[in-house]
């Protein structure tokens, strides 16, 4: 039983980066209607920020889970203003194909760097040590990961379903030109929309600093699971994204306990099934 | 230019100073050029009607005004100001407010949403209790799905959303269209109250039997030019000339 609590623990883990990174993408699919491929990078960004902050500017981790979102998202906005805002009205294929190159590049700069092994990052004072719950051992930063991921999933989805900036954003996502014609300044909002998308990717990217260390490629790796976990919820829904994050990491974890074998295309299995099914996704609406 | 010659000598207007001055105004869908020098004016408080058939150019017209066709050319003068080149969310923040033709109700807004949609632009917007007191149907359905609304509270909630933003100026494209009568009906006379509280109006209407009911002047569109424009009270004896431009 302990073992199986202890998978179910490491599902949860993973399905709080698969929501906040699907989350993210999620956003920004509704708003610039781009399948920002770049994802894994900036998460990746996220991690060697709050590295560099730590090991350069002594700053600690909770500034970092401020700041890196906030340095990543700069950057983010940067190339939306720059590249990704001429795509405007293109085949998705070329916003697949923009967002893919600036992954390879920023991924290959910071391989240039750094190689290709892990680089540590301390589990803040705080959060050392473990909970002992009678039925497992909780490792108490991988408890806060989980409750703030969903935490920081739940904020998100009250800012775009509950609040007026969010009703913006879905207006927006319908009829940008009437929304503007309504004195809203629709390209700011976009901008503000990728940065928000972004900085999610990077807040996971500090999140998981930690637990995985930080390495060139630690996006790549995971980002190929989040586009699967993405067509199996579909890019329509903000609930949909962080509910499908999170069931599928635990899906994950549970198949690494029951069948081990199967642990690493469960979701690509799934993801198979459910195209064959709704090829829209579980939530979505057509792309 | 004689089209302009006669645009340009329109009925004296009933009130108050020029809100709007539309100047050869040109606009193009990519390579199609569909206005070709439009010109006309507007004076504060009046109801002015756009008339003229399907595909003349009486959309276009105000989507040019409100900064949303992307390639125009020529002068509009809002509250004499050039807004030939400003975006349109600039242009909505100087109080012009659209209500489009297909009307715009977003599907992922509820009632409530979409009517507090736009933005406040400067004071002197209606208050909520008076937009309810013209459409009690929508306090009603305040948390339905915005696309939920029938066809005629759909056009009442695209109007009401914009009478709470400040913008004097209001451009109505085609209220009527496919409603049934009590509710054009309905839409008349919430035009006139609108007229009534100050707001000056510049509608399109193909319906001009309903346009008479509210409107002070009438311009007539036609291939992308204004080809004439007379007053309410010259309707009658442009009444032969109006059937043969609008072909009813
Ligand atoms: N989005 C568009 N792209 C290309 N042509 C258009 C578009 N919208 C309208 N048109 C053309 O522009 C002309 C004027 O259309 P419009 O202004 O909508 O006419 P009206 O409102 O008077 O019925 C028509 O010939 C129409 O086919
Ligand atoms: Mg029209």
């Amino acid at each position: 039983m302990q073992a199986l609590y202890a998978q179910l623990l490491v599902g949860l883990i993973n399905g709080s980066f698969y929501a906040l990174l699907s989350l993210g993408l999620a956003v920004i699919f509704g708003m610039l209607n781009i399948i920002n491929f770049a994802h894994g990078a900036l998460y990746m960004m996220g991690a060697f920020v709050a590295y560099f902050l730590l090991n350069l500017g002594g700053i600690n981790y909770w500034f970092a889970l401020l700041l890196a979102p906030i340095i990543v998202g700069i950057f983010g906005m940067i190339l939306e203003r720059t590249m990704l805002k001429f795509l405007t009205g293109l085949d998705h294929l070329y916003g697949l194909l923009l967002t893919f190159g600036i992954a390879l590049i920023v991924q290959g700069v910071f391989q240039n760097y750094f190689g290709s092994s892990g680089l540590p990052y301390a589990i803040p004072d705080q959060l050392r040590g473990g909970m002992n719950l009678g039925f497992m051992f909780l490792p108490i930063y991988r408890g806060w990961v989980v409750v703030f991921s969903l935490v920081v999933c739940l904020a998100t989805w009250y800012l775009i379903e509950k609040t007026q900036l969010g009703a913006y954003l879905r207006a927006a996502t319908e009829n940008p030109t009437l929304v503007r014609a309504f004195g809203i300044n629709v390209p700011r909002m976009i901008t503000l929309t990728y940065g928000l998308g972004v900085g999610l990717a990077a807040l996971a990217g500090v999140l998981s600093a930690p637990i995985n260390q930080v390495r060139p490629l630690m996006g790549a790796d995971l980002i190929i699971v989040v586009f699967a976990v993405v067509v199996i919820g579909g890019m329509g829904s903000i609930m949909g994204s962080i509910i499908t994050g999170f069931a599928l990491g635990v899906i994950e974890g549970l198949t690494k306990y029951f069948y081990p074998e199967a642990s690493n295309t469960v979701v690509f299995v799934l993801m198979v099934l459910v195209l064959l099914v709704k090829p829209t996704g579980l939530t979505g609406r057509a792309a | 230019m004689p089209d302009t010659a006669i645009a340009e000598a329109p009925a004296k207007a009933a009130t108050g100073g020029n809100i709007l001055q539309v100047r050869n105004l040109e606009a193009w869908y990519g390579e199609s050029h569909i206005l070709h020098g439009i010109n006309f004016d507007v004076n504060a408080g009046e109801v002015v009607t756009l008339l003229g058939r399907n595909g003349a150019g009486k959309t276009t017209t105000l989507k040019s005004i409100m900064g949303i066709i992307g390639k125009r050319a020529g002068s509009v003068k809002f509250n004499n100001q050039e807004i030939i080149r400003a975006t349109s969310d600039k242009i909505a923040r100087m109080g012009i407010a659209f209500c489009p033709e297909e009307r715009g109700i977003f599907a992922s807004l509820d009632v409530r949403e979409n009517l507090m949609l736009p933005p406040v632009v400067r004071e002197g917007g209606l208050p909520l209790d008076q937009i309810f007191d013209l459409f009690p149907n929508l306090k009603e359905r305040l948390n339905s799905q915005g696309t939920k609304l029938s066809g005629g509270e759909q056009q009442m909630l695209a109007i009401a959303r914009i009478l709470r933003t400040g913008a004097s100026f209001l451009m109505l494209d085609e209220p009527t269209e496919g409603l049934a009568p009590v509710i054009i009906q309905q839409i008349g006379h919430t035009i006139a109250r609108l007229k009534k509280e100050g707001f000056t109006i510049l509608l399109v209407e193909q319906n001009f039997r309903f346009a008479s009911t509210v409107a002070d002047r009438y311009y007539v569109v036609e291939h992308g030019k204004i080809i004439d424009g007379f007053s309410n009270s010259e309707l009658a004896a442009n009444m032969d000339k109006l059937h043969t431009y609008l072909g009813v």
